[in-house]
């Protein structure tokens, strides 16, 4: 079942890539469509009895390296961890896939889509099984190529290229941080199995040890670049040029998570390393505020939703910070759910209204499109942590979690119900922006969908409706560090994080629905207006590195231009050019002086060999 | 009387190959030349063939001189022809004008 559960996305994927000419459009989207949704119902098996049975199971598939020391299985490890991730990537993926036939019905390359996308589902798929830290990278990697693959789908955009590019360098960052810190994880310890290595790791090192914190340190690197956070987050904004549903799964429910996912996976090291783990937190709180504040300036409803991307796995990083894992691996399930739905709704919502992405041109969609404003709505409301909805309870959870922690427990605590502030002001503004009041510019005839891009979009509503009800059994993964006890907070602290989203939906709404405030009045001093570009720049950061890496480097290359070696096959090639110039002029076409030649030659071979 | 021996053959047969090879380069003007030179090419190996043969008492050098006036013949008619559809093609046949090798 597992090795199914694995290798039917790639297959599907091989075969839509390679045969979809032959297949035609309509079979490569059922082969991908059918083949990942049996992975998904297999996978929801899986969980079933991973629940019910504590079933746990390491599928060995093949020997990949074995050379000395170094040995390295591909294989597939279910246990309650990566059961969770499996529902959620195949799940996700599957409803993706379906969505995708109806959103790309007018794209000439539906074959390559499809076929990306299911290459991705099993990449993504590897990441989580793996049980080594090989295996892994190569999932890790595997996304990474994905996610450039599908941003840079519409190729024939030359920002679309530019943007994936973006993407796959700043990523490359994270990437290498982390593969030096597999190669010293690997040096001192010996081995790569993710189990032993943690075992090694806990034996050997000492808490706070030197090595703990440097390889702490650069997985942690690598975590920060997949998933977006400080510093290396500009690419996720950029990554929007992708069709809206890769945004949805990849950049929202999946990728994006990995980092959290990894994080989780190594706790035991990151516990080795107690200030990495507080830097974990304090990255996850610091981009939860700035992604924010973005997001409340912002006007594109794809870019809104990237920062609040950003903001939510800032949640999560926040969570493993403060060692709440399994706070933090719920909050990636239900925000897997509800901002894969606000995605693919805002994908619907683009497509009516023919390809507008600017939201203060839309508005009073509410009567026209009722299934993209029944989603944007309990999406939005699961997004601020609307009581009872499936963000309410990991949010909620993620909260408690860092106030009993000792320490800067307080402070982390007090930044993130800021946060959740922020949550509610932001969400609920791209909501009434865009489905209330008048419309200013584009107004769609009807709806697009159809059952194609419907049925996930309701399938997707209700598990981010119900999802906080489902209970993840990873608490037997990470029993190791975390001790999970009932949270005793008095009601009043209770109440207070039910009404600080609450009020920021009011403030929302005060704004933009009844206009009591005018954010023109808002906006009317020049430092208002000066934070807003800062703001909409997103912190300058882009500004910022440009200046930093990106002009010097351009720099450097161009001094660099004429450095040795070039000098040296330029050298080469002028030679060749000279003796090329002076050739051509024997070539004067006569045939007499061809026959002279000939002679002269015949006389000069003549003599030499009677002379000698 | 001088005794005509086979140092006077020779030389004449160097005499006429040199003015074979020296028309070849020093025309200029008429492709028609290079190939009469061509033939005095041929001929002048034709004596000396000849006259090795009478001197040496061995038939065969002669024979062979049979065939390569039969070959110069051939090799003459196919250089006129290809010297026809030549001029048919770019309307002249003087030697100055073809250069279209020319690099």
């Amino acid at each position: 079942m597992e090795l199914a559960l694995i290798f039917l996305p790639l297959l599907a994927s091989i075969t839509s890539g390679f045969f979809g000419k032959y297949l035609g459009d309509r079979n490569s989207e059922i082969v991908t469509s059918l083949f990942v949704s049996i992975s998904a119902l297999l996978s929801i098996i899986l969980f079933y009895q991973v629940i019910v049975n504590g079933y746990e199971n390491n599928v060995v598939v093949a020997t990949w390296i074995n050379s000395g020391t170094l040995d390295v299985n591909w294989s597939i490890k279910v246990d309650a961890l990566s059961s969770v991730m499996l529902v959620v990537v195949t799940l996700v993926s599957a409803l993706v896939h379906i969505y995708s036939i109806g959103y790309m019905s007018h794209d000439p390359h539906k074959p390559r889509f499809m076929a990306y996308l299911s290459l991705f589902t099993f990449s993504m798929l590897t990441l989580v099984t793996s049980d080594n830290f090989l295996q892994l990278f190569f999932g890790w990697e595997g996304v990474g190529l994905c996610s450039y693959l599908l941003i840079g789908f519409w190729y024939t955009n030359p920002a679309n290229g530019y943007a994936a590019r973006k993407a796959f360098i700043v990523t490359r960052v994270g990437d290498t941080s982390m593969a030096i810190g597999l190669f010293l994880l690997f040096a001192q310890l010996g081995t790569l199995n993710i189990q032993d290595l943690m075992h090694a790791a806990e034996a050997e090192w000492v808490v706070g040890s030197g090595l703990a914190v440097a390889a702490a340190l650069l997985l942690l690197g690598g975590a920060v670049g997949k998933s977006a956070q400080l510093p290396l987050q500009t690419w996720l904004p950029d990554a929007m040029a992708g069709p809206t549903p890769i945004s949805a799964l990849i950049h929202a429910a999946t990728m994006v998570t990995a980092g959290v996912y990894l994080i989780a996976r190594t706790h035991i090291l990151f516990e080795l390393a107690p200030t990495v783990q507080l830097l974990v937190a304090w990255i996850g709180l610091i981009t939860v505020i700035m992604a924010g504040f973005i997001a409340l300036t912002q006007s594109d409803i794809k870019r809104i939703l990237a920062f609040s991307t950003m903001s939510q796995i800032g949640y999560m990083f926040l969570a493993l910070g403060v060692g709440a894992y399994s706070a933090g691996i719920f909050h990636l399930m239900t925000h897997a759910f509800f901002k894969a739905l606000l995605f693919l709704a805002s994908g619907t919502v683009i497509l009516s209204v023919h390809h507008e992405q600017n939201i203060f041109k839309m508005g009073g969609l509410r009567k026209k499109l009722p299934v993209s404003f029944a989603s944007f709505l309990i999406g939005s409301l699961a997004l601020t942590a609307f009581p009872f909805t499936s963000g309410y309870f990991s949010k909620d959870e993620i909260l408690l979690a860092a106030l009993e922690m000792d320490g800067p427990g307080t402070l982390l605590w007090l930044g993130g119900v800021f946060g959740a502030l922020l949550t509610g002001i932001y969400t609920f503004r791209l909501f009434f922006i865009v489905f209330f009041g008048e419309n200013k510019g584009h107004a769609p005839e009807k709806e697009v969908g159809g059952m194609h891009m419907n049925g996930p979009l309701i399938l997707l509503m209700i598990l981010s409706l119900v999802g906080g009800f489902i209970a993840i059994p990873v608490e037997s993964v990470f029993s190791h560090g975390e001790v999970h006890e009932e949270h005793h907070v008095s009601t009043l602290i209770h109440g207070f994080m039910i009404a600080v989203p609450l009020i920021g939906i009011a403030i929302s709404y005060l704004f933009f629905y009844a206009k009591v405030f005018s954010v023109e009045k808002l906006m009317a001093s020049s430092f208002a207006k000066t934070l807003h570009r800062f703001w909409f720049s997103g912190w300058g950061m882009d500004w910022l590195y440009d200046r930093l890496f990106v002009f010097p480097f351009i720099w450097l290359s161009k001094i660099n231009k004429a450095d040795l070696v070039d000098s040296f096959y330029a050298f080469v090639v002028e030679l060749s050019r000279a003796a090329n110039g002076m050739i051509v002029k024997t070539q004067t076409g006569y045939l007499r002086w061809y026959a002279l030649s000939i002679a002269a030659g015949l006389v000069v071979l003549i003599s030499v060999g009677v002379l000698l | 009387m001088i005794n005509i021996g086979l140092g006077h053959y020779l030389t004449l047969a160097a005499i006429i190959f040199t003015i074979g090879i020296v028309g070849l380069f020093l025309n200029r003007k008429n492709i028609i030349v290079i190939l009469m030179s061509i033939e005095l090419i041929l001929l002048a190996v034709n004596i000396n063939l000849v006259s090795f043969s009478i001197f040496l008492n061995d038939i065969s050098g002669q024979i062979f001189t049979l065939f390569i006036l039969t070959v110069a013949a051939a090799e003459a008619a196919i250089g006129l022809a290809i010297i026809v559809v030549y001029y048919r093609n770019s309307s002249t046949i003087n030697v100055e004008k073809i250069d279209s090798l020319k690099g």
